[in-house]
């Protein structure tokens, strides 16, 4: 069981730092794999961003770096924000609450942005929820 | 009502079950250049788009917003926009423009300038700009692999096949979603024995979807539907900023993802604003674009019967994938869903993808029968395989699919299957009995299964799922019970996780699990002599069907049972008996060959000569010709020996003349140049018919059967018999008389 008080103090999900060279049969095979060695990983995203940045592929960097942000994000968590983001699932004030949490919690600074330029979208175009 | 029997005999093609619908702009029914499309403008006032397509910013739709935010290039907008839409056209199909160069400008267009410039290419011209702008140099195709009992066994043998067979990528989804984890499991396991480096996804819905990714079990998703007005993308609950966030959810799962759009979905949904399919999904695919999708599904997909109802339907389809491709992104070509009843509807739309190539040339073929595919029908499937492979070979074209041999494919099939056996024992899944798995390597259909306890199944699936075992788990059982290249396999899959290079533009992983994409395989066409061509491993396995044979195994040598032995007598001289007719042979007859295209023996055709010329009394002299393969020289030949100056000339794959002493060689009396069309009857009447030319009697009609197809059939065979024939040739030799007896 993980410690709740711990889970709440970092409520970010971990990640592992094996290289990928060291993922093989035989680590595997002396249990020295845990499934978070094999996650993506931040770093990795930040990479791939920057790759696809000076491929020419300005949104596909944005997104990853996005993706970069969200693997501190525990996969419950990740999809209450998708769901928030659906047509009339939140109030303004909601979504720039999220934007901040998202921000302050996660160190996500571009999504937080994304998600304040989805309320002011909504906002104009009635996609929010309407108490 | 009058009827033409020819209209009526048409009027039951199956092209005639297919809806034609004439245009109607107002409801939606308008493939391309809707009188209510935009005219493409765009403004910029100090680098913020103001005005787009006609429509100022406070009057933007969600879509529009997105678009110009996102989506635009405001860097490239103003050289863009300002080139005429024709120049643009031009540089897509011009050899001498880059396709990088192109992107880089092209994404500095709005959705009706994007419609503007394909409206200036013919099918021929997009075809060209497609091999250019597809994102990855070496096309490629996706599988769909499901079936309607929901066998594991089955699926993951299926996998293995489709994974054999070349596909970069397999597309599983089911009928009752709680067996998704085990359908994952099945493609993992089946796609990983077939081919190490094949990605996998499972199209459901998006948590569990999310859920399966991290297990490990799939690497990519396009279940992220786009439609192109507001309504339509509202109907599918969803914003372009909640796609959008989905789409950097999943990668931060590391899961590959494409966007689905494709024309006729609006209209179809009642909301397509009297617009044009073709601006609408320039929308969806700049939405996608602006959101940060690597790529898309589009080609109508499953809406494929509606635009291709309409005038130009399937030209606007092609228009689709080329805006998509021009902006950069992967393209998996829909050819997917059911498009046509007539067949050759179908494959002449298909052409359309597969000569110049896509990133995925069908965005899933059907790799079972149709009764499997849960797809809703594949467009071409099973049964369809080896006409595929006929028309890569023909084209030499790479549209993504191998062929293999009957038993390479029972052998990986038989492989994927015991894999799955070990892996349910190990992590305690309901057995599969070996009886599986010899059904699942022979099977054609889930019919051909043995019953399972779907129950059961469910539950461990869904237990799969709740519980701590992950695809590294998976890996373990399989390296445990000595599958070890299969679990290296799977548990690359899970290291190239790490890397992430899979969800660069257009990725596939080659079976050393490198990624092949947009950045580290660019499309490098510019004209003749670049860009991918089929050449050596690729070329050598393509060609290759299992189909072809040798000619020396079309054509076996002498088998010894020609059903007749010849012993030469000397050299035939000129006949004194005015009665006599006179039977030249081939220089191989009975002596190399043995049977004509027929499939008579050379005894029994020689022999129904023979009864046919003693039925009207006359002798008959069988002689050799040495000198010619030549059927009309053959017979001139014998003409000029016989007695009477009839002479029939017989090569040796059955070919047949009657002539007459005096005639030009090449002329004659009657020519039977059709050999597999003759059979013992045909060769008996022209026996009789030479003999009655001799006795200055009317021939009678020789039967001859009338099968068009057999030219078709047995050109290659004839060739190769009539190059046998002209080895056996001595120039120098003289004819031969020769006594017929029965073969020893």
């Amino acid at each position: 069981m993980p410690d709740r008080d711990d889970a709440e103090k970092d409520p970010r999900r971990k990640e592992a730092h094996m290289a990928p060279e060291e993922i093989t049969l035989q680590a595997l095979r002396e249990a020295r794999i845990t499934p978070e060695d094999v996650t993506i990983r931040r770093r990795t995203l930040e990479f791939q961003a920057e790759r696809a940045a000076a491929e020419g592929y300005p949104q596909l960097a944005r997104n990853f770096r996005r993706a970069a942000e969200l693997t501190a994000v525990p996969g419950d968590a990740l999809l209450v924000l998708y769901e928030k983001l659906r047509p009339k699932r939140s109030t303004h004030g909601e979504l720039l609450a999220l934007s901040q949490e998202i921000i302050a919690r996660y160190d996500a600074p571009e999504t937080g942005a994304y998600i304040r330029e989805a309320a002011e979208a909504y906002l104009r175009k009635g996609l929010l929820r309407m108490d | 009502m009058e009827r033409s029997k020819r209209f009526e005999v048409r009027s039951r093609r199956p092209v005639n079950l297919d809806t034609f619908v004439a245009e109607d702009p107002d409801l939606g029914l308008v493939a391309m250049d809707s009188p209510n499309d935009p005219v493409p403008s765009l403004t910029l006032v100090r680098g913020r788009i103001v005005e787009m397509d006609g429509c100022d910013e406070a009057d933007f739709d969600t879509i529009d917003r997105y678009i110009a935010t996102h989506a635009i290039d405001r860097a490239m907008a103003e050289e863009a926009m300002a080139t005429p839409s024709l120049d643009l056209a031009r540089r897509l199909v011009d050899i001498t423009t880059p396709r990088i160069e192109l992107v880089r400008l092209l994404s500095g267009c709005t959705p009706a300038k994007l419609c503007q410039i394909m409206s200036h290419l013919n099918v021929v011209e997009m075809m060209m700009a497609m091999q250019k702008m597809r994102a990855r140099r070496t096309p490629g195709n996706q599988a769909h692999v499901t079936n309607w009992r929901e066998n594991p066994v089955l699926m993951a043998a299926d996998a293995a096949e489709a994974a054999l067979r070349g596909f970069d990528e397999l597309e599983t989804t089911c009928r009752v979603a709680r067996m998704a984890p085990f359908n994952a499991l099945a493609l993992l396991i089946g796609s990983q024995t077939g081919r190490g480096g094949v990605l996998t996804q499972c199209a459901v819905e998006e948590a569990l979807n999310l859920r399966l990714g991290l297990k490990g079990l799939t690497t990519y998703a396009e279940t992220l539907s786009v439609y192109g007005t507001d309504d339509s993308l509202r109907d599918g609950d969803d914003t372009p900023w909640s796609k959008g966030l989905l789409a950097s959810a999943y990668a931060s799962r590391g899961i590959k993802i494409r966007f689905t759009s494709g024309t006729g979905s609006e209209t179809l949904m009642g909301y397509e604003e009297g617009k044009s399919m073709l601006y609408l999904e320039a929308r969806c695919l700049m939405l996608a674009k602006g959101a940060g999708a690597q790529g898309v599904q589009n080609g109508a997909i499953s809406c494929v019967a509606l635009t291709g109802a309409l005038p130009q339907g399937v030209r606007a389809i092609l228009a689709e994938n080329l805006i998509a491709a021009a902006l950069g992104l992967e393209v998996a070509s829909g050819n997917d869903a059911m498009s046509s009843h007539s067949d050759m509807r179908k494959t002449a739309k298909l052409m359309l993808q597969f000569l110049p190539g896509t990133d995925f040339v069908t965005s899933g073929y059907s790799s079972m029968p149709r009764r499997d595919n849960m797809f809703g029908g594949g467009n071409f499937d099973a049964e369809d395989l080896d006409d595929w492979m006929a028309i890569q070979r023909d084209m030499r074209v790479n549209a993504g699919i191998f062929p293999i041999t009957e038993d390479q494919a029972i052998a990986v099939r038989r492989l994927a299957g015991k894999a799955m056996q070990a892996v349910f024992a190990a992590l305690g899944f309901p057995a599969i009995g070996d009886g599986e798995i010899e059904a699942a390597a022979l099977a054609y259909h889930s019919d051909d299964m043995p019953e399972r306890d779907l129950v059961a199944d469910i539950a461990a699936a869904q237990a799969f799922l709740d519980g701590p075992l992950t695809a590294l788990d998976v890996a373990n059982a399989l390296d445990a019970a000595g599958f070890v290249d299969i679990a290296a396999n799977v548990l690359a899959m899970q290291r190239v996780r790490v890397v992430g290079d899979y969800l660069q533009p257009a990725a596939v992983l080659d079976a050393d699990f490198v990624a092949k994409s947009a950045f580290s395989d660019w499309n490098d066409y510019l004209g003749p002599g670049t860009g991918y061509r089929v050449e050596g491993e690729a070329w050598a396995r393509l060609s290759a069907i299992p189909q072809q044979r040798t000619a020396a195994a079309m054509v076996p040598l002498t088998s010894g049972n020609a059903g007749v032995r010849l012993v030469p007598r000397g050299t035939a001289t000129e006949g004194n008996d005015p009665t006599e007719v006179v039977l030249g042979l081939g220089p191989a007859f009975a002596d190399g060959l043995d049977r004509t295209l027929c499939g008579l023996t050379h005894g029994e055709a020689l022999a129904a000569i023979g009864e046919g010329v003693a039925a009207q009394g006359l002798p008959l002299r069988v002689v050799r010709i040495h000198d010619t393969a030549d059927c009309g020289l053959i017979g001139w030949q014998a003409a000029r020996l016989a007695g009477s100056g009839i002479g029939i000339g017989l090569q040796s794959k059955g070919t047949t003349v009657i002539t007459r002493k005096g005639l030009a060689p090449l002329n004659n009396l009657e020519l039977f140049s059709q050999a597999p069309l003759l059979s013992r009857e045909a060769y008996v009447q022209i026996g009789a018919n030479a003999a009655s030319h001799a006795l200055g009697r009317p021939p009678m009609p020789v039967p001859v059967r009338v099968d068009n197809m057999s030219r078709l059939r047995l050109i290659v065979h004839a060739m190769l018999m009539h190059k046998r024939e002209i080895a056996a040739v001595d120039a120098s030799a003289a004819a031969e008389d020769l006594e017929v007896l029965p073969h020893a």
